[in-house]
């Protein structure tokens, strides 16, 4: 009896790690960044949401880690969309200028040093500088939050896909009716014309 | 004899004050109207203005409308009165370099604002000008009704235009009854229990930001946002006048949320925060960037900040 009490004691405590682990990683793990905040700056409080990264693509590591690491400009035969659909100053880039060769699931600073996908903004500041440093400020991107309290930021690949980062079009919304064509009418509640933007979180 | 008194009464004639006194009980009578005798209305019509009433009066108006609106629209409404917050005036930064005319906050401030959809009232007007083409002294040559398969469009850009909530309001200077004042924050208000709808601030405001209601606006009874202030989203009445009020429900607050707009921006060129604070988003681009407001010769003062950013 004793014996079978041990054995359901360790099971569950097996099985409440697994559930501990499985939770946090699958949270939405927002990152404050304390490390941009040097004395001087009036940057305001924030948290950025994790990137997008692509399922079943990331991590890198569960190919590229095999793989020879390959830095010819080419016709890429797996990635194939990327290689043909790049528009990123792609005459003076190529894929190892930014994903770091040794460890895939990293990227890499032109000065050496690795950071993680979540934190890709210092990447993209290097060169687009002016941009970076409005985007510290509130200035550049879309904000959510409080105006008085924690922002929430997005990282530049959220809006910017990384390997065409120019805006895509988007389809409008509705014009406003037009004076003429508006007529006096009595709708039942299911004629109202309904919103085309539901609520605002 | 007898005949002769009687005849003598009938024929006397109707002195000048009995037919005054006469007349004037007589129209009363006709005023008081037979159908709504119930006490909410006499409550209603004899609301005192907002900012003259004590807190147990603005508590019993709110009480008496919060009845009224789950009698018409089958549903329980939050109204709140929050005051401003001391030390705050609301600035807002729209950057004209950025905006691509795609109208997401056009509607989602329909959506939060309770704005009626038929006949349909929108608060934000997206003009569209042609570059290189004479613009912010010629508004009149914009186009609003421009409906692409994608935008942004070759050749063109965007300009939202919404309440500038100056600080100078020509709006408030013509109301007759005082229903439109401003705020300590900064934001212009319209009380629409006392707005008699003779539309005076429309015609006295120079960015065409005010909508009336000519007809008792209609709302789906699913898309009632019931989260709503007294001075701002709550739902409006045939005959009155309303306007943006840089989403005061959700700003008005510690912490206060960004107005809807700025957070459906899908390209991030709406911009909102404290003047008077020096690290905020609106001080930073007033100090760093290109910044000009709308119609600045007129001294109206607004309180909205159209900038570019690049």
């Amino acid at each position: 009896m004793d014996k079978k009490r041990y054995v359901y004691a360790i099971l569950f405590a097996f099985l409440f790690i697994i559930a501990i682990s499985g939770n946090t990683s699958g949270e939405e793990k927002e990152q404050t960044r304390a490390s941009l905040k040097k004395p001087g700056h009036n940057l305001p409080e924030f948290v950025v949401p994790p990137p997008p990264l692509s399922e079943g693509i990331f991590p890198c590591s569960q190919c590229h880690a095999d793989m020879e690491p390959n830095p010819t400009r080419r016709e890429l035969t797996f990635h194939t969309e990327i290689s043909k659909g790049f528009n990123h100053a792609k005459e003076q880039r190529w894929c190892l200028d930014c994903h770091n060769p040794d460890d895939r699931d990293k990227l890499r600073l032109a000065s050496g040093k690795l950071i993680s996908f979540e934190e890709s903004e210092y990447l993209c500041g290097q060169c687009h500088g002016t941009i970076f440093r409005d985007w510290k400020y509130g200035i550049h991107g879309k904000r959510t939050g409080y105006w008085n309290g924690k922002k929430v930021y997005r990282l530049c690949v959220h809006c910017h896909y990384p390997h065409w980062p120019k805006f895509q079009p988007i389809k409008p919304l509705p014009p406003p009716e037009k004076p003429s064509n508006i007529k006096y009418r009595k709708l039942s509640d299911d004629e109202i014309p309904r919103n085309p933007i539901g609520d605002i979180q | 004899m007898k005949n002769n008194e009687k005849k003598r009464i009938l024929t006397k004639p109707i002195s000048r004050r009995e037919l005054l006194k006469g007349s004037a009980f007589g129209l009363a009578s006709l005023a008081i109207p037979i159908g709504k005798v119930d006490a909410s209305f006499w409550e209603a019509f004899f609301q005192k203005h907002f900012r003259e009433m004590n807190r147990d009066e603005v508590k019993a108006v709110i009480a008496r409308l919060e009845k009224e609106y789950y009698k018409k629209y089958n549903k329980n409404f939050n109204i709140k009165t929050t005051e401003a917050i001391p030390g705050t005036l609301f600035g807002y930064g729209l950057d004209l370099s950025r905006c691509i005319g795609c109208r997401r906050c056009v509607y989602a401030c329909v959506r939060e604002n309770n704005q009626s959809r038929d006949p349909q009232i929108h608060w934000i007007t997206v003009l569209r000008f042609k570059k290189g083409e004479k613009w912010v002294n010629d508004l009149e040559r914009a186009e609003k009704y421009y409906y692409p398969e994608e935008v942004p469009e070759e050749g063109y850009f965007y300009m939202p235009v919404q309440c500038q909530q100056c600080e100078n309001p020509p709006c408030v200077k013509v109301c007759p009854t005082q229903a439109t004042w401003k705020e300590p924050d900064g934001i212009v208000v319209v009380d629409y229990n006392w707005c008699i709808g003779c539309r005076y601030c429309m015609a006295a405001c120079p960015y065409g930001a005010r909508r009336f209601n000519w007809a008792e606006p209609r709302i789906a009874r699913e898309e009632l946002n019931t989260n709503v202030h007294y001075l701002g989203n709550r739902p409006r009445y045939k005959g009155v006048v309303e306007k943006c009020t840089f989403c005061i429900q959700r700003t008005r607050g510690n912490p206060g949320r960004y107005p809807a707009c700025v957070e459906i921006c899908p390209v991030g060129a709406r911009k909102f925060g404290n003047l008077l604070d020096p690290k905020s988003e609106i001080r930073y681009i007033i100090e760093n960037k290109r910044v000009f407001r709308l119609k600045e010769d007129l001294n109206t003062q607004p309180k909205f900040f159209y900038f570019f950013a690049t």
